[in-house]
């Protein structure tokens, strides 16, 4: 994969750093330098304990299905080509959570490991049945 | 105290010519003629936003429309739940003395003022714009999202959540300005298209135009003696990525401080307005807040209990998956049938006991949550 910046809108430079993360194949989380928590989504400040030392790690990728939803009817028409198309909640290993694509044939519960394919815009990271 | 004096809604649906200003502006005539009040009466304007006029000052430009000239006035945004949480201030505002009557209002042309493509887009910006929305998330897919884990979790089946449109739309045909009022069936629910598994078409809202208004006043101004005996909020997280307990989302500690504030318990509830912008929204809420068991409310459909004849009548007049969702005027709405309900001016749909209601409010993804209890005195 690129290390080419995304040039997708993205709120700011911690947004468009973790999206630029997915596009080389790997998925960010921050894990707080003073008190250890964990969190997703990135920002600049632990939401635990209020410290701005937030350390990123690349995660392994492996988690399970917390939930899971097919999509029939996208939000535009750029994206009608790709459905139907899954959007779950994945718990990863590491301890925390995010949204993501995932095979339309995984449930809830179900292990998982991460791929990145390219969705939309961009790369996204869709996971499948480990 | 603090008294719901006037209510008033337009009809709901594809309303041609329409506009946010016009739909605001006549149910708030109707509202205050309702109450028995004119424009000179009122002191306070509160409304909410419109994603067809995105204005940056919508209370004054209604306001100023209208001929008030409000002592207090400003715009809102809880998502479905700011027009309970209009309500919930225009308590608050009559009760510290700093107005007599707040008209709180809102309007949207949403059906006929922009596209479907266009409602969709604006609607998924409920979510993350970073992290959820790039994944061609949709309102229906964060709901989705819920529904799958709700079900897995509490037993729950498509069956149950069906029951809950069955009824609603039920409701709807007996009220003249409900958007949605051909009746459906079980097997037509189930059967409905999918839009993001498990949720159908018909577990979903339409997208209506409409507009609800409502005068709160210090005193009461007419025979509709309808009180505000308490009112509460929690809000846990806007994000369902960063929702951390589906049995804990807000809604049981909104309505918590709600009978707190009241003197109240569920047992004390004989009408219940609740939000339901999702079937599964009406499950979660009702199972959450403590009127119906886990895994429950689905059975408590089937067997009548939520009919107008039944022991807990709910949202009669077809809430928002039928009546309609023309944005905040429709969890508004559900406000204006219980005042209608406790003040017996409901009509053919009028319920056999209404002393006492609930109403919840949810906006976003389970995310901002405000209930009230309203009482007839
Ligand atoms: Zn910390």
């Amino acid at each position: 994969m690129s290390a080419t910046p995304t040039t997708f809108p993205a709120g700011d430079d911690i947004a468009r750093a973790w999206w630029n993360g997915v596009a080389d194949g790997r998925i960010g989380y921050q894990v707080c330098a003073d008190c250890g928590a964990v969190q997703f989504y990135p920002r600049s400040h632990c939401t635990a304990c209020g410290s701005a030392r937030c350390e990123t790690r690349a995660s392994k990728g492996a988690g399970a299905i917390f939930s899971i939803t097919v999509v029939h009817r996208p939000p535009s028409e750029a994206l009608r080509a790709h459905a139907p198309y899954a959007i779950a909640l994945v718990d990863l290993d590491e301890g925390f959570r995010m949204m993501a694509h995932a095979d339309p044939g995984c449930a809830i519960g179900d292990r998982v490991t991460a791929a990145f394919i390219p969705f939309g815009d961009r790369v996204v990271p869709r996971f499948a049945r480990a | 105290m603090a008294y719901i004096a006037g209510v008033g809604n337009t009809r709901y649906g594809k309303v041609e010519g329409s506009s946010t200003l016009s739909l605001a502006s006549e149910a708030a005539h109707l509202a205050m003629a309702d109450a028995g009040l004119g424009v000179k009466d009122i002191d306070g304007v509160l409304t909410g936003y419109s994603t067809t006029l995105p204005h940056i000052m919508l209370a004054t430009v209604i306001a100023e429309r209208m001929g008030i000239r409000p002592v207090y006035a400003h715009a809102m945004q809880a998502g479905g739940a700011t027009g309970v949480a209009m309500v919930m201030l225009a308590k608050l505002l009559v009760d510290s003395g700093q107005c007599r009557a707040v008209l709180a209002l809102a309007g949207e042309n949403r059906a006929s003022g922009q596209s479907r493509d266009q409602s969709i887009q604006t609607l998924a910006q409920a979510g993350h714009s970073d992290f959820e929305v790039p994944y061609g998330a949709t309102i229906p897919a964060y709901y989705g999202l819920l529904a799958a884990r709700y079900m897995h979790q509490f037993g729950v089946t498509g069956a149950d959540l069906a029951e809950l449109a069955v009824l609603m739309r039920r409701h709807a045909g007996t009220h003249p300005d409900a958007h949605l009022r051909t009746p459906v069936t079980l097997d037509d629910v189930m059967a409905s298209k999918p839009i993001a598994l498990p949720l159908r078409l018909l577990d979903c809202c339409p997208v209506s135009d409409g507009g609800v208004a409502v005068v709160v006043t210090r005193e009461p101004t007419g025979a509709a003696r309808v009180r505000i005996r308490g009112a509460g909020q929690a809000h846990l997280h806007q994000h369902i990525s960063c929702m951390r307990d589906w049995a804990d989302c807000g809604a049981a500690q909104a309505a918590g401080r709600a009978f707190a504030e009241a003197g109240m318990t569920t047992k004390d509830v004989d009408y219940l307005a609740v939000y339901d912008s999702f079937t599964i929204t009406l499950a979660m809420l009702l199972e959450e807040t403590g009127f119906a068991p886990r895994g429950g409310a689905g059975a408590m459909a089937r067997d009548g209990r939520f009919g107008v004849a039944g022991d807990l009548p709910l949202n009669t007049h077809g809430g928002l998956l039928s009546f309609g969702h023309c944005g905040v005027g429709g969890g508004l709405a559900h406000l204006v049938e219980a005042q209608r309900q406790l003040a017996g001016k409901a009509g053919a749909r009028q319920v056999k006991k209404a002393t006492t209601a609930f109403i919840h409010g949810d906006g976003g993804v389970m995310s901002s949550h405000v209930s009230m209890l309203l009482e007839r005195m």
